[in-house]
């Protein structure tokens, strides 16, 4: 057997390598999660477009779905949780086994989204812990990917500070660009033109 | 349009018909909450009328009104004679109290659910329904949500919120909408407190 076959990790290039067993496990941890859907609403469409074959997550090693809590590593909160639903979610959440991650797939998952009322969960953190939250309504599958590597990072590292998919390209630069440029140029080159024509 | 379905129950009813409308094919009549149950069978027997589907049936509060605060709402069509009528009733008083009428499970067997929905939402009570509970909300839910008098923000929840504390971070993130936006006027009636 040569020396590439038998690499386990990277940089072992004589056949074995020294890691913490921690570090090891956050590894095979990382690349197999099982994940449960908890699908609620509309963006459960984004969902299925992540999963199947066009973006597909089953590249990132996050292949099974598990339709039981009890044999799964993540869970997905895909939608707006109504008062109605959150003793159910919380019941789903503690009957997965140690450890377990936690996403909020979607800003009603997130924060609540609009649903700013009298029937709507304000962000799944106020029942359960959560991992990372990926914003959106719904997010675009290359977002839920970010989300994918953040928690895989997390697993990886073992932090588990929640944090926060940021978009790709920033809206905010778009509005600048479009309002430039401001007006009291406009008025010193109207002026200037003026000048022009009667010169 | 035709105004045959106003014009058939001002006949029939006389001066329990309170007011009628009719705009762009749209015809109204409002009648006294006694006459609801037999308006609603008027409507649906008579051969000229045939009003077999039921459509819709909802709530509309008018938190000002002396009498009859809340105005519930009956939609219907007839498939044979193609046309559309819509029925009107006041109950209620300023407190929300005594919003009470006849049931029309009887007369159309799917008014149940819509029924159990206005009463959720309302609290109009319609007597004699099968099982008037509640359909959205869930059973603990103290009030009705959808009337003007119902703050905007308060929620109910089931299950305890993480205090801040245990989450170990802070769990009040900045709310989509501020203090004075999103169903403003909702908040500026209660703020106000429009029933002094």
């Amino acid at each position: 057997m040569s020396a590439t076959e038998t690499k386990v990790l990277e940089g072992s290039e004589q056949g074995f390598a020294t890691t913490r067993l921690d570090a090891l496990l956050g590894w095979a941890r990382k690349y197999s999660l099982f994940n449960y859907p908890f699908v609620t609403a509309c963006c459960g469409m984004e969902f299925m477009a992540v999963s199947s074959p066009r973006y597909d997550f089953a590249r990132f090693g996050a292949e099974a779905p598990r339709f039981s809590p009890r044999q799964s590593d993540l869970l997905w909160v895909v939608g707006t949780i109504s008062q109605r639903q959150a003793p159910i979610l919380k019941r789903i959440y503690e009957q997965m086994m140690e450890p377990r991650w936690v996403m909020a797939f979607g800003t009603c998952a997130s924060c609540g989204g609009f649903y700013d009322n009298y029937t709507t969960v304000p962000g799944i953190d106020k029942i359960i812990p959560c991992d990372v939250y990926v914003p959106g309504c719904p997010p675009r599958p290359e977002a839920v990917f970010d989300g994918l590597l953040l928690i895989q990072d997390k697993i990886a590292s073992g932090v588990r500070k929640p944090s926060v998919v940021k978009p790709r390209q920033d809206p905010a630069t778009d509005l600048v660009q479009i309002n430039t440029p401001p007006k009291p140029e406009k008025k010193k080159k109207k002026k200037d033109e003026a000048n022009g024509e009667d010169a | 349009m035709s105004k045959l379905a106003l014009e058939k129950l001002q006949a029939k009813f006389g001066d329990k018909v309170f007011e009628t409308h009719s705009q762009c094919g749209d015809d109204t009549a409002v009648v006294s909450p006694d006459a609801w149950h037999a308006a609603a069978l008027f409507l649906r027997d008579d051969p000229a009328l045939d009003f077999d589907l039921f459509v819709d049936l909802c709530a509309v509060d008018y938190p000002l009104r002396e009498n009859g605060r809340f105005e519930v709402v009956l939609h219907l069509y007839s498939t044979t004679k193609r046309h559309r009528v819509r029925l009107k009733a006041r109950v209620g008083d300023l407190e929300g109290d005594a919003a009470e009428i006849d049931t029309l499970t009887d007369v159309w067997s799917g008014a149940g659910w819509l029924e159990r929905e206005t009463f959720d939402m309302m609290g109009v009570v319609f007597r004699g329904h099968p099982d008037l509970r509640r359909i959205l909300m869930y059973p603990e839910f103290e009030g009705h949500p959808l009337r003007k008098d119902y703050p905007a923000q308060q929620t109910q929840p089931l299950v305890p919120y993480r205090t801040e504390e245990e989450a170990g971070m802070v769990l009040e993130k900045v709310a989509p909408f501020g203090g004075d936006e999103g169903m403003a006027f909702g908040r500026k009636w209660f703020e106000r407190g429009a029933r002094s």
